[in-house]
């Protein structure tokens, strides 16, 4: 699903992931783990095609992330990231639809994904007077909405409650049991010991051997 | 058609935050029509001037006001809304479409009123004619405008000094927009072909329409 081939990525011309090799099989979850700096969201967002390389190669869902063309890729991959990116003036349900006709997901969907998130009642609150917790949650139920193939999750569970950390765990699982692949990366290992099957941990952008 | 579906979506949901935060209609409007207010007090009520300069301060105001409509923060994508958007496979080029729909409806709607504005304050003297002749150009100012002002906005995006570079990418480059606005009205007064100058318009539309989509995508990925 997830091949990074001795990848560097360098941000504003300054290293950032050197001579990185991580595979991540259908199935798979894998965790990263590292100090504050050591790279971990970028790996995050070089699996998201977001950040290419400029040395090695970095092949996601078959496709090698310096083609021109990725928008159908992308439609494949989700992601978590350190904030949630909503827009603020739409209601969290608003949120939601928008998400939907974008990907061409039926709206119907919706209220259900936000009855498993457990936001129905709150759903015609605006995003921005909307707790950071709520928010995260209606990040878990637009996953739910586009089912990726590959999940990534960057400090996916930091700030967030014990009935929304298992919304996560279940999230993973999920795309686990369809044969999907997961990154989860967090400074916290013992956030990653139960969840992943192999975890990593990445030092100033090289990953250490796995634990 | 996704790609048409994306485009309205964009442009329905940006209409959605105009109309929720306002900045065009609470903030732009009012100021550039007190703006036109200024003009007949500083000629201290000379009808004939304050007539004859009508036209001529619309495009003015409208271009500099329009400005902060084509610029509007509610159009501006944060990081995170960016990512969100490639990753759900929407098409930069249809994003910029999106952009230019609703803010070309703004634009629009903000340039009648400036219009009618400055039709009540001005009543200004025009040739036979010049009334369909100023819509159209209006129409056609509009667009490209907007799609000026899209187009600078996916330029300087992720930039600190966003609002200023942005700014100076579009104050010279809407020259041909303003010379083609006010010269089309001028042309009738001046009893010439109105032509070159509608011609002008369209051809600076397409190709900023072109330029935008054909950029978009290439825009999207340096800027990430």
């Amino acid at each position: 699903m997830v091949r990074f081939e001795e990848a560097g990525v360098s941000l504003g011309g300054r290293p950032v992931l050197r001579d990185l090799d991580l595979v991540v099989d259908p199935g798979e979850v894998v965790g990263i783990t590292g100090p504050n700096g050591s790279g971990k969201t970028t790996v995050i967002r070089a699996a998201a095609t977001l950040a290419t390389p400029d040395r090695g190669s970095i092949v996601v869902l078959g496709t090698d992330t310096r083609a021109t063309d990725l928008l159908v890729t992308r439609r494949s991959i989700g992601m978590i990231g350190h904030n949630p990116g909503l827009i603020p003036e739409l209601t969290l349900e608003e949120n939601l639809v928008h998400v939907a006709r974008l990907a061409d997901i039926e709206p119907t969907r919706v209220p259900r994904a936000l009855d498993v998130v457990g936001l129905s009642e709150a759903a015609s609150r605006r995003a921005e007077n909307s707790s950071f917790g709520m928010r995260r949650r209606i990040e878990i139920a637009r996953l739910l909405l586009t089912r990726p193939q590959l999940l990534l999750l960057d400090e996916a569970a930091s700030g967030l409650d014990e009935a929304a950390r298992q919304l996560i765990d279940a999230l993973v699982d999920s795309v686990r049991k369809r044969g999907g692949g997961c990154i989860v990366v967090s400074h916290d290992p013992a956030q990653l010991a139960g969840l992943c099957s192999r975890v990593s941990t990445l030092v100033e952008g090289r990953l250490e051997p796995a634990k | 058609m996704r790609f048409w579906r994306q485009a309205l979506e964009i442009a329905r949901v940006d209409l959605t935050v105009e109309r929720r935060v306002g900045s065009t209609l609470r903030i732009t409007v009012p100021f550039a029509v007190v703006a036109l207010i200024v003009f007949p007090l500083a000629l201290g009520f000379q009808l004939g001037v304050v007539s004859a300069i009508g036209t001529g301060v619309f495009w003015a105001l409208g271009i500099l006001f329009g400005m902060q409509v084509a610029l509007r923060q509610s159009a501006t994508d944060t990081r995170e809304r960016r990512d969100l958007h490639a990753l759900l496979g929407v098409d930069p080029a249809a994003r910029f479409v999106g952009r230019v729909m609703s803010g070309g409806v703004l634009m629009v709607c903000f340039l009648i009123v400036l219009l009618a504005a400055m039709t009540v304050l001005f009543d200004p003297v025009l040739p036979d004619g010049a009334w369909p002749v100023l819509l159209l150009s209006t129409l056609l100012v509009a667009i490209g405008l907007t799609e000026l002002g899209t187009l600078a906005g996916e330029v300087t995006s992720g930039l600190a000094n966003r609002t200023v570079l942005a700014s100076l990418i579009v104050a010279p480059l809407a020259l041909p927009l303003i010379i083609g606005g006010s010269q089309s009205v001028g042309a009738l007064e001046r009893d010439t072909s109105i032509l070159p100058w509608i011609l002008l318009l369209i051809a600076s539309d397409l190709a900023l329409a072109v330029a935008g989509v054909g950029l978009a995508r290439p825009l999207e990925e340096a800027t990430r």
